[in-house]
């Protein structure tokens, strides 16, 4: 698009002129205004800040090459104009066509795009507060669906199918087994010995039985499976449910006459109720075997006094409350996941947005709930 | 289930004085018009005419922000949960991209809905979405995960499901987007079939301007400018004489 092959490139060059009698200006363009990788890239100068509305010319006879960016430019120049101040004969067919097909075809605005004024610190509070408030809203009513759901299933009208529950309870339990087994075993490893090297301070490596056992049935197992879960069970159920919402799949159960929370929120609730107490009592063995390993072996615990001394220490109330505490995150975690996946965007980026939202969402719940039941339990001198 | 010259005239489906909104902005006010039985009833009009919108409203998805939608003498969202259970009944719907739920194979896809709604024991229930699925031409997919169908068989199949329950009426929303013309084509002769073989009534949101002249028995014309149905009428009529609006629509023109 050179003006003639013979001329060596010339450097860009653009001035303003004022054409005297009309008060109008004209814009000279010469030189090859092409983007070089070795040159650095030259501006287009400010309309004068005298020009007023005085029409607006192109002279673009010495104009030896150009190219998208130079078009850019030039657009960005004169977008804000009124097109009609702008005159475009003066420039070569191709790129006057290119101008006349992005420049608006009506005056803009007389007043030009402000950028949105920053809110007052007053006002993000508040916002943030309306935001959170409506979250929380639907947090609620999304709560209040399952309560209602449960009431349709005890009066044997929900809409849920057998095989989801056993599908999802396969899911949900056999499968967690390897992680949970991993995690359960470190997390004895760390208590037993973590214990152990205090207590053998004053020589009582004896009780470590007790600090294994008491800290892993009531809290540590509980608190354990509910993480795992929430990573392992709450991540996909989001990841589900949310892409079945961008896929308008959960559109076409609602357009039967299914409601989702019964067909898709309940049978993952139920399959946790029934797994969940079975992990955490699996994650509280393991978690005593691996305790009671580290006091044996690396303590000198006899290992006949440790189990006399488990079996002490573990009491009902302490089975119970660790078995309550663990069922009750292990829910919340299948809520935090299905209200984030039922609530999702319709498109791959909601659903991942969903996905970390749950796993956040549980963690918060499973310490909110944790700090609230042991106190509880606290005050009641269970 | 071949319908009688006297029932074809009569009205399935009315829709009187719907508006709707995306919280205070209306998309479109006061539309009224009827769905008649065995009819093809084609929605038309520009991106964020409300196309899809009315479509929600019709199946009760999303209630309007003013005005009723009749079936016979029942407004589906005043009607209480039993007779909007049994209202549901009437019609199938394919959405857009196919949506069967990807947990299940595509027979599955179609029993659900008699395990779900119907007495069929398991053994007629596989017969029936045997049979739904040959004839939307996919006699071999019963066993086949819809992940790996393609568009237009993903599309097939949900007309297929959309027929599980044999709804009076079909609701297909953008039946030809994304596909190549013969594929298309080849779907537009289904419908036409559907309706003349089954009786079935049906109504479909599209731009796709071949599939229009090629089915539409009526065309209902939703004005994005001027917010609300500014014609509805066979779509050779609209193209002779209807508003500019839909005769540049209809004739791929610009509007002058």
């Amino acid at each position: 698009m050179t003006a003639g092959d013979a001329d060596p490139p010339a450097a860009p060059e653009a001035t303003w002129t004022a054409a005297g009698k009309g008060g109008g200006w004209t814009l000279a363009l010469a030189g090859d205004w092409r983007t070089r990788a070795d040159a650095p890239a030259v501006a287009l100068p400010a309309l004068p800040d005298d020009s007023k509305d005085a029409p607006l010319a192109i002279d673009a006879g010495r104009l030896q090459g150009w190219d998208a960016a130079f078009v850019a430019k030039l657009w960005h120049l004169l977008q804000a104009l009124p097109r009609q101040r702008i005159a475009l004969d003066g420039l070569p067919a191709s790129l006057r066509a290119l101008l006349e097909l992005a420049l608006p075809d009506a005056a803009p605005a007389a007043t030009p795009i402000k950028a949105p004024s920053r809110p007052g610190r007053l006002a993000q509070v508040g916002r943030f507060a309306t935001a959170h408030g409506a979250k929380a809203r639907r947090t609620l009513q999304f709560l209040g669906e399952v309560l209602l759901a449960f009431g349709r299933l005890a009066r044997g009208r929900a809409q849920m199918r057998r095989r989801d529950l056993f599908w999802q309870i396969d899911q949900a339990g056999p499968r967690s087994v390897p992680i949970v087994s991993l995690v359960s075993a470190l997390s004895g490893l760390i208590l037993g010995y973590m214990g152990a090297a205090q207590l053998q301070r004053f020589g009582a490596q004896s009780y470590i039985a007790d600090l294994v056992t008491v800290g892993g049935v009531r809290e540590m197992a509980a608190l354990m499976t509910g993480v795992i879960l929430s990573g392992r069970i709450g991540a996909a159920y989001a990841a589900q449910l949310g892409s079945m919402q961008a896929n308008e799949e959960t559109d076409a159960l609602r357009a039967l006459g299914v409601d989702p929370v019964d067909y898709l929120v309940l049978p993952r609730v139920l399959a946790m109720l029934v797994v969940a107490p079975l992990l955490i009592a699996y994650a509280a063995l393991v978690m005593m075997a691996a305790g009671g390993a580290i006091a044996v072996v690396a303590f000198g615990v006899p290992a006949a006094e440790y189990l006399s001394e488990s079996r002490d220490a573990l009491t009902l109330p302490h089975v119970l409350i660790g078995l309550l505490k663990g069922t009750v995150y292990a829910v919340l975690v299948v809520l935090a996941g299905c209200r984030q996946g039922l609530d999702a965007g319709r498109s791959a980026q909601a659903v991942g947005q969903a996905t970390t939202a749950a796993v956040v969402q549980a963690i918060v719940w499973i310490v909110a709930a944790a700090s609230a039941l042991t106190v509880a339990f606290q005050k009641l001198g269970w | 289930m071949a319908t009688t010259p006297d029932a074809a005239a009569e009205a399935l489906v009315r829709v009187e004085g719907l508006t709707m909104a995306f919280g205070k902005t209306v998309i479109q006010h006061d539309l009224s018009f009827e769905i008649r039985r065995g009819e093809v009833f084609v929605v038309i009009g520009g991106s964020g005419s409300g196309k899809s919108t009315l479509l929600r409203h019709l199946i009760g998805l999303q209630p309007p922000a003013a005005g009723r939608v009749r079936y016979g003498d029942e407004d589906l969202f005043a009607a209480d949960p039993e007779a909007q259970a049994r209202l549901r009944r009437l019609f199938g719907v394919m959405f857009q991209a196919g949506a069967l739920w990807s947990s299940m194979t595509v027979g599955e896809n179609l029993m659900l809905p008699m395990v779900l709604f119907s007495r069929l024991d398991a053994a007629e229930r596989e017969r029936q979405a045997r049979f739904k699925l040959a004839l939307v031409g996919l006699p071999d997919q019963f066993d086949a995960e819809p992940s790996t169908l393609s568009g237009g068989m993903r599309k097939r199949a949900a007309i297929a499901r959309a027929l599980a329950l044999d709804p009076t009426l079909l609701y297909l929303d953008e039946p030809s987007a994304g596909l190549d013309p013969p594929t298309a084509a080849r779907l537009d002769e289904l419908i036409l079939q559907l309706r003349d073989h089954l009786g079935t009534t049906v109504v479909m949101v599209t731009h796709e301007l071949a599939s229009i002249f090629a089915v539409a028995d009526r065309a209902l014309f939703l004005d994005a400018q001027e917010k609300t149905m500014t014609a509805l009428d066979a779509p050779r009529r609209l193209l002779e004489s209807g508003p500019p609006a839909v005769k540049a629509l209809l004739s791929r023109e610009l509007p002058t």
